[in-house]
């Protein structure tokens, strides 16, 4: 039995949406609609699953969220993506002095929250995260934005755990220190 | 025990966002944070990084955009 049509155009509303979610994580606007397209199709097929539920955006990321973990295995099959260096393991030499203590302490951030108000707060932290090295910024958005556990994260990238603490920790210093430049400490 | 850099402080305060911390490293933390604004504040970005990674999506929904 086909789906309602009211089922589909509440669906098909939410597209843009999840076209937003996918290309975050995916960075690459026909893999983004591939996978978008693969899950509106589970979900009309699998409209019994929905059955009111959960919230259908939910519900529909959900589904998303199965379907880009499918694209970043084949991506990560791929060795397109450039290493990024994570062996260098000795990081941020400027922030720190020999010893291990800040060189320079970092400063606080005034109103984070008033932020999040403002789009452009997110325009900013969007060009940050452009600003990551790829392999750094996908690992980091698997854990942020998709909410994945590490152990996941490790399997799908084929990296060890160690591997993967060490990248999220230089994709938050890295983060913050260029959201201070560009926003909270202009 | 041996006092905590603030490079492996920062280290670990990124680490207890992805897995359980320790006993010893959880304390080793709180020894030096109780004397280290600059690794308090990297603590409090990166907990707001992840609050406005997770808003990211959403921006679109909200007025303005």
């Amino acid at each position: 039995m086909p789906p309602p049509a009211d089922f589909r155009s509440q669906i098909e509303a939410l597209r843009p949406y999840l076209l937003r979610f996918a290309s975050l994580q995916l960075r690459d606007a026909a893999a983004a609609e591939d996978a978008v397209q693969e899950a509106l199709l589970a979900a009309l097929a699998g409209e019994s699953g929905f059955a009111g539920r959960a919230n259908l955006r939910t519900w529909l990321t959900g589904i998303l969220k199965h379907k880009i973990v499918d694209a970043i295995r084949r991506q990560a099959r791929e060795p397109a993506l450039p290493q990024d260096g994570e062996d260098a393991l000795d990081d941020f030499d400027a922030l720190f002095r020999r010893n291990g203590h800040w060189a320079e302490r970092p400063a606080g951030w005034a109103e984070p929250d008033g932020a999040l108000e403002q789009s452009q707060f997110f325009r900013a932290l969007e060009l940050c995260l452009e600003r990551l090295p790829a392999r750094t910024a996908r690992a980091f958005m698997m854990r942020e934005h998709l909410g994945l556990e590490t152990p996941e994260i490790c399997k799908e990238l084929a990296i060890t755990p160690t591997h993967c603490w060490v990248m999220l920790y230089r994709a938050r210093m890295t983060l913050r220190e260029c959201l201070q430049q560009t926003w909270f400490g202009r | 025990m041996r006092l905590l850099t603030c490079k492996e402080t920062t280290r670990i305060v990124s680490q207890g966002l992805d897995r359980e911390l320790a006993f010893g490293e959880r304390v080793a933390l709180r020894l030096h944070l109780a004397i280290c604004l600059g690794c308090r504040r990297t603590g409090t970005q990166m907990r707001f990084l992840r609050r406005a990674v997770r808003e990211l999506a959403e921006i679109d929904l909200k007025a303005g955009f």
